[in-house]
């Protein structure tokens, strides 16, 4: 019964070799194999997006993808996102604008933002509500979240001038 | 003197953990050898089990044991009452709890039937596959009035009908009030069930160290500590050899409270059968049917009033969905049955339930805990008054509010703590007026509606009131300790599911003892660090809990200055405790290091004055008489587009009195969450059962969740009305968002709408629910 297959990935710029059940998980492979626990797996059919990571620097929901599908790509999760004890801006701004209650949604929302923040620096409410309109969150009722991320992209904007 | 911690927004301690993915959650929890559940779960509602075959399961290469009822042996057994019923006159309660495994008959989909063990989850769920259950099917029961009629199935067929609970309370009388009444409303209201929704499922790891004879559960639970004291009951052990911990939790809101679920106990029990490591984590599906729900009451309600309005007596009859057992007692519907009382003169107050058991997942509280119905009933009842009697309908509310001369307000009904439900305090028409004046209602009524309805827009606006008991007992605990580097530990038995407990007990402690906030480090949920305590509910974190440390507090600030004055010689009136230091006023070279003075206050050598207790730490208890009265009053102006039955939410105004506010941003986060949560119980979440009691909407896809599209930016603002029960005059929040969310749909959409002259008395309105209306009304000659 066990067909396991070997595959490489990179994940938070560091190399892993495993060998793994075809039908394993993007998110069980994380947290399981690789004890990075800060991915969140919330619903498992792709709605609830706690267990979003960066594939190849794009959101992915990790239940809904399989570990060896990863093979040969770069995946950052939420464990990759401050640089030791320098925390993303993202984050200092989650913090200072309490947008997060139990923080168990917070880390898909923090990755799904990352890419966002990326694509668009100076975002309006209303399309920051549009990218955060694939993650669930029952503690904050979203408000929150929006103000951080206005308060992020205002700091990252002073600091690149 | 600094400015104080206490009511300051201060950014809690505990997000950099959790923003880093470096916080402990249950399922994070890992163990050599760790072996993995799943459940074997029954696919009908109501059915006999004829036979189980494990044995295919048994076989499957990775599976460790496998166990039905069966196989339990002595350890079968049905889970304890979790709350006594309230010493009410000719209260009827029938006690029927949740059996660890089914035997003989399931009587809701999902109730678990086997358990698999084995070396990892996906092998699990495979030999759960395997199991073979032969069932006969019964007819199900789930209309509440059908239940009760002669000749119904029976979900427990040994009580001779599907009666849980039969309660009467009254107050003055009902029958003279409606004589003597100008205008009676009779009026029949449902309200229908929804699910918590904490993103984090449940989650339980236990590890049994056959060595030292010690059990550890890692346990998504809200209250650790009565878990910690009936696991040890029930396995044989002490209550010392067991230790529940509860880290982080991924939200509560209610069903993960000690609630003693089969898999709570089954994974302890297979630990130390097993002598390993075992881990179960709910699913998302499992949670749909396996995880306590709430809401589903049917009333017959009837208000009667004076022409000018003044309500001379309610009378409610209601029926409430318990579910297939009734582990909780009666706190849903006694919440119901008292908080729609709301806060308004009642002078003659009749009520009566039954709860009724169906073949449906079990009710156990959830956010809000029965005190929506009782919140709809009356608000609808006085709305419908308002309209009948020609009063604007903040008018009437105005007219019938409890005076703020008039508290102690004693209600004449037992609440769910078993005391008189007696108001301590509020402000209820200021609260109003506060709430009338952020959302501009006059200007609303007068301006902005006509002008909007002349562009052809459905306009509302809703405003409801309502009260909360919060903060009940009986009692938390807390221990304060300085440590020898200057910084401050508290252990308080509380659990916490993102509160921010972390930052507002450090708040309450850091004042009386002179420290900054990031200097208390706060311990919640681990029976090893705190032994005493009940848990998180009932919005009692702040009151019992913060009360407790802050007694403690107090207390260690004592032990500091006494010693202090022995070591500086100077009276003790003269020391100062500030800035981490204990010093003498007024001489800024006689100071001490608080850490310095807490390695003094253990001495490793030399006598101490007979009775000295070392270090500087102190144990206190909080428990009030009874629990504290938050009320609040939410307005919102909504855009109804009559084609498609959509509400568009364009403000949400939410003046909230929850006493003493030790953290305004934190206190405006849980209102927000509450609201959403709200806003998803009236108008988009609902759990539809089919005749059978199969479940239709049992995922994500199907239940819907408000997203960040549709929970407008919340306008909050607070009425201080400090609760004299405690020394923090503090009042619970956590439930006030989601309070009245039924309430204030159904106002404003009728507001929206009030041309076509629909009424509103089902919640949740969905979009097809409103549509109908609609269509109804567009019917009627």
């Amino acid at each position: 019964m066990d067909q396991r297959v070997p595959m490489r990935a990179r994940v938070n710029g560091v190399d892993h070799e495993r060998t793994v059940e075809p039908r394993l998980l993007l998110s069980d492979f994380l947290r399981n194999e690789l004890g990075l626990t800060g991915t969140h797996v919330g619903c498992e059919h792709g709605v609830c997006g706690a267990c979003t990571v960066l594939v190849d620097g794009e959101p992915v929901r990790s239940c809904l993808m399989l570990a060896v599908q990863a093979g040969g790509h770069d995946v950052t999760t939420v464990e990759g996102l401050a640089s030791g004890d320098h925390l993303h801006p993202l984050q200092t701004a989650f913090r200072d604008a309490h947008a997060l209650q139990c923080g168990f949604c917070t880390p898909g929302i923090l990755m799904t933002l990352v890419a966002f923040l990326r694509e668009h620096a100076n975002p309006t409410a209303h399309e920051i509500r549009h990218a955060i309109s694939g993650n669930l969150c029952r503690c904050t009722g979203y408000q929150n979240i929006v103000k951080a991320v206005e308060l992020a992209a205002q700091r990252l904007a002073e600091a690149s001038t | 003197m600094s400015e104080p911690w206490f009511g300051r927004p201060v950014p809690r301690n505990e997000d950099s953990r959790l923003l880093t993915g470096r916080a402990l959650f249950v399922d994070d929890v890992d163990a050599p050898g760790m072996l993995h559940v799943a459940f074997v779960r029954s696919t009908l509602a109501h059915a006999r089990i004829l036979s189980i075959d494990l044995s295919a399961a048994a076989q499957r290469p990775g599976v460790v044991a496998v166990f039905s009822a069966e196989e339990l042996g002595d350890f079968w057994q049905h889970g304890p009452l979790l709350v006594q019923p309230p010493p009410i006159e000719g209260l009827v309660f029938n006690q029927r709890t949740q059996p660890l495994l089914a035997r003989d008959k399931v009587r809701h989909v999902g109730e678990p039937i086997a358990v698999i063990v084995a070396e990892n989850r996906y092998i699990a769920e495979d030999a759960a596959e395997d199991v073979w259950v032969e069932y006969e099917p019964l007819d199900a029961v789930g209309d509440l009035e059908r239940a009760l009629e002669p000749g119904a199935p029976l979900v427990h067929e040994d009580l001779g009908s599907n009666i849980s609970a039969h309660v009467v309370q009254k107050k003055g009388n009902y029958e003279d009030a409606r004589a003597r009444a100008d205008l009676v409303i009779t009026r029949r209201f449902h309200y229908d069930r929804g699910v918590s929704a904490a993103l984090e499922n449940r989650a339980y790891v236990a590890q049994w160290n056959a060595r030292q004879r010690e059990l550890t559960l890692w346990d998504t639970t809200q209250a650790p500590i009565p878990i910690r004291n009936g696991l040890a009951r029930m396995l044989g052990l002490s209550e010392f050899q067991v230790r529940v911990v509860a880290p982080f939790v991924g939200g509560g809101f209610g069903p993960k409270i000690m609630m003693f679920y089969p898999e709570e106990v089954l994974v302890p029990w297979l630990a130390m059968k097993l002598e390993a490591a075992v881990k179960w984590t709910e699913d998302r599906r499992e949670n749909f049917f396996a995880t306590t729900q709430e809401r589903g009451q049917v009333h017959d309600a009837e208000i009667a009033l004076t022409r000018d309005g003044r309500i001379l007596g309610v009378q409610d009859r209601f029926l409430h969905d318990g579910g297939a057992y009734d582990p909780y007692g009666l706190t849903v519907p006694i919440n119901s049955q008292c908080t729609l009382l709301g806060p308004y003169v009642v002078p003659n107050y009749a009520s009566e339930f039954t709860a009724v058991f169906t073949n449906r997942t079990l009710v156990t509280p959830v956010r809000g805990a029965g005190r929506q119905h009782g919140v709809f009933v009356i608000e609808r009842l006085l709305d419908i008054a308002a309209r009948e009697l020609g009063i604007d309908p903040v008018e009437i509310r105005r007219r019938n509010f409890i005076p703020p001369d008039a508290f102690p307000w004693d209600n004449e009904v037992i609440f769910q703590d078993s005391a008189p439900l007696v108001y301590d305090s509020g402000d209820f028409a200021a609260v109003l007026d506060r709430a009338l004046e952020i959302i501009g209602y006059d200007t609303f009524l007068r301006e902005e509606q006509p002008r909007l309805r002349a562009e052809g827009r459905h306009v509302g606006i809703g405003v409801v009131a309502y009260v909360e008991g919060t903060g009940i007992g009986p009692y938390e605990g807390a221990r304060v300790s300085v440590e020898t580097d200057g910084s401050v530990s508290v252990a308080t038995g509380v659990g916490t599911q993102g509160q921010g407990h972390f930052t507002t007990l450090a708040q309450v402690v850091a004042d009386p003892l002179g420290v900054d906030v990031a200097d208390v480090r706060i311990v919640t949920g681990d029976t090893r660090e705190f032994r005493w305590g009940t848990g998180t509910f009932a919005s009692r974190g702040a009151v019992a809990a913060g009360n407790a440390c802050h007694a403690a507090a107090v207390a260690v600030r004592d032990k500091i200055v006494r010693l202090a004055a022995d070591i500086l010689g100077a009276p003790p009136d003269d020391i100062v405790v500030a800035n981490g230091h204990a010093g003498v006023r007024g001489d800024a070279a006689r100071r001490m290091p608080l850490g310095e003075l807490a390695a003094r206050a253990n001495p490793l050598r030399g006598a101490v004055k007979p009775g000295t207790e070392p270090g500087l730490e102190a144990t206190a208890y909080f428990g009030a008489e009874r629990g504290a009265t938050a009320s609040g009053v939410h307005a919102m102006i909504v855009d109804v587009d009559p084609d498609t039955a959509m509400v568009k939410i364009l403000r949400y105004v939410v003046v909230h009195d929850c006493g003493r506010v030790i953290n305004p941003l934190i206190l405006d986060g849980q209102i927000h969450g509450g609201v959403a949560h709200g806003i998803g119980n009236a108008f988009y979440e609902k759990l539809v059962y089919d005749e059978n009691g199969q479940l239709l909407t049992g995922s994500f896809m199907d239940y819907l969740l408000p997203t960040s599209l549709d929970v407008p930016d919340i306008e909050t603002a607070h009425h201080e009305t400090p609760s004299p029960l405690n020394p923090l005059g503090v009042k619970g929040a956590g439930e006030a968002g989601v309070i009245p969310g039924g309430a204030l749909f159904a106002q404003a959409v009728e507001n929206a709408l009030a041309e076509r002259g629909i009424e509103i008395r089902e919640i949740p309105l969905s979009p097809n629910l409103l549509f109908t209306l609609l269509v109804e009304a567009e019917r009627r000659p």
